[in-house]
């Protein structure tokens, strides 16, 4: 099974890289494309033979111990 | 009494050697040079945490080298009371490590920045104790991710346990600025509760020979050994 974590920053947090793309997006003419952030998207597999407790709980795992700095960041499982 | 200390080199560390010359020229004593894929460290007084693209900041800056095997002695050592300077990316291990509060974000304005920076002490620690207040010191700094976070709570934590040990400031050109990378109150270097751990992002390391642009880094260390 393939499984797409998103993490971003908190939205309190300054994300500057999204500010420069919403800059250079808008000297490309395109308008009306606003408060841009940029976070990161990690795909994994995990067997299909694990039942949903285990996965959740081996995704969770993953990202609490390495994926994420939950000082900063905060993720969902899409 | 002889002052024996050791620098851990990950892959991608580059500020190693500059903290194995700075530690053989300021100490007398034994300084070892410790592979991160070691299990154990030797018994030392201090280890420096070095400067560097650890693991080349995949993921997070510090994030990879803080789950490294000689971490765990790292913090047994911290434990013991032993004293752990991070410089650089080793303030960022440290973080991720846990061993000190916050996260060192992007600097807000997108730059790298390195070039000289100015700081000053905050709050006393055996780290800075030689340092006068008000005291500007000189040191540089070369980081991409040297944004100090952390939420309300942690800096009430921090400024209660006077736990910062050195801010920016302003320096001795007109145009220098105190806050260079976005730090929440111009923070450059914090300790733990038990002030036995420095995180900082200016390079000590790079300011003590005669040739470098100042020596003012000797102070830390010179501090640590007072």
């Amino acid at each position: 099974m393939r499984i797409k974590i998103l993490i971003r920053l908190k939205s309190q947090i300054l994300e500057p890289q999204g500010k420069v793309i919403e800059k250079s997006l808008s000297n490309l003419g395109l308008k009306n494309l606003n408060n841009i952030r940029q976070g990161k998207l990690i795909e994994l597999d995990i067997p299909d033979k694990l039942s949903k407790e285990e996965r959740d709980e081996l995704i969770t795992s993953a990202c609490k111990k390495l994926l994420v700095n939950e000082i900063i960041e905060e993720y969902e499982v899409l | 009494m002889s002052f024996k200390s050791a620098v851990i080199t990950f892959p991608g560390s580059n500020c190693d050697r500059d903290a194995l010359v700075y530690l053989k020229t300021l100490t007398s004593g034994e300084v070892l040079n410790i592979w991160h894929e070691e299990n154990s460290l030797p018994n030392v007084d201090l280890v420096i945490v070095p400067g560097g693209f650890s693991f080349g900041d995949y993921l997070r800056s510090g994030a990879m080298a803080s789950k490294s095997k000689i971490i765990n002695d790292l913090i047994n050592h911290s434990k013991k009371g032993g004293y752990i300077l991070g410089i650089c990316n080793g303030f960022q291990i440290l973080s991720e490590i846990g061993l000190l509060k916050g996260a060192l974000i992007q600097n807000n304005r997108l730059k790298f920045l390195g070039k000289n920076c100015f700081i000053k002490k905050k709050y006393q620690s055996d780290f800075n104790c030689l340092i006068n207040k008000d005291q500007v010191l000189k040191i540089p700094v070369a980081h991409n991710e040297g944004n100090f976070y952390c939420d309300d709570s942690d800096l009430k934590y921090l400024h209660d346990n006077e736990l910062i040990a050195f801010e920016y400031c302003e320096g001795k050109f007109s145009n220098s600025i105190a806050n260079i990378n976005g730090s929440i109150d111009n923070i450059a270097g914090i300790t733990n509760k038990d002030k036995n751990i420095l995180g900082m992002m200016p390079h000590p390391e790079r300011a003590f020979q005669n040739f470098h642009s100042s020596q003012d880094g000797k102070l830390i260390l010179e501090s640590l050994l007072s």
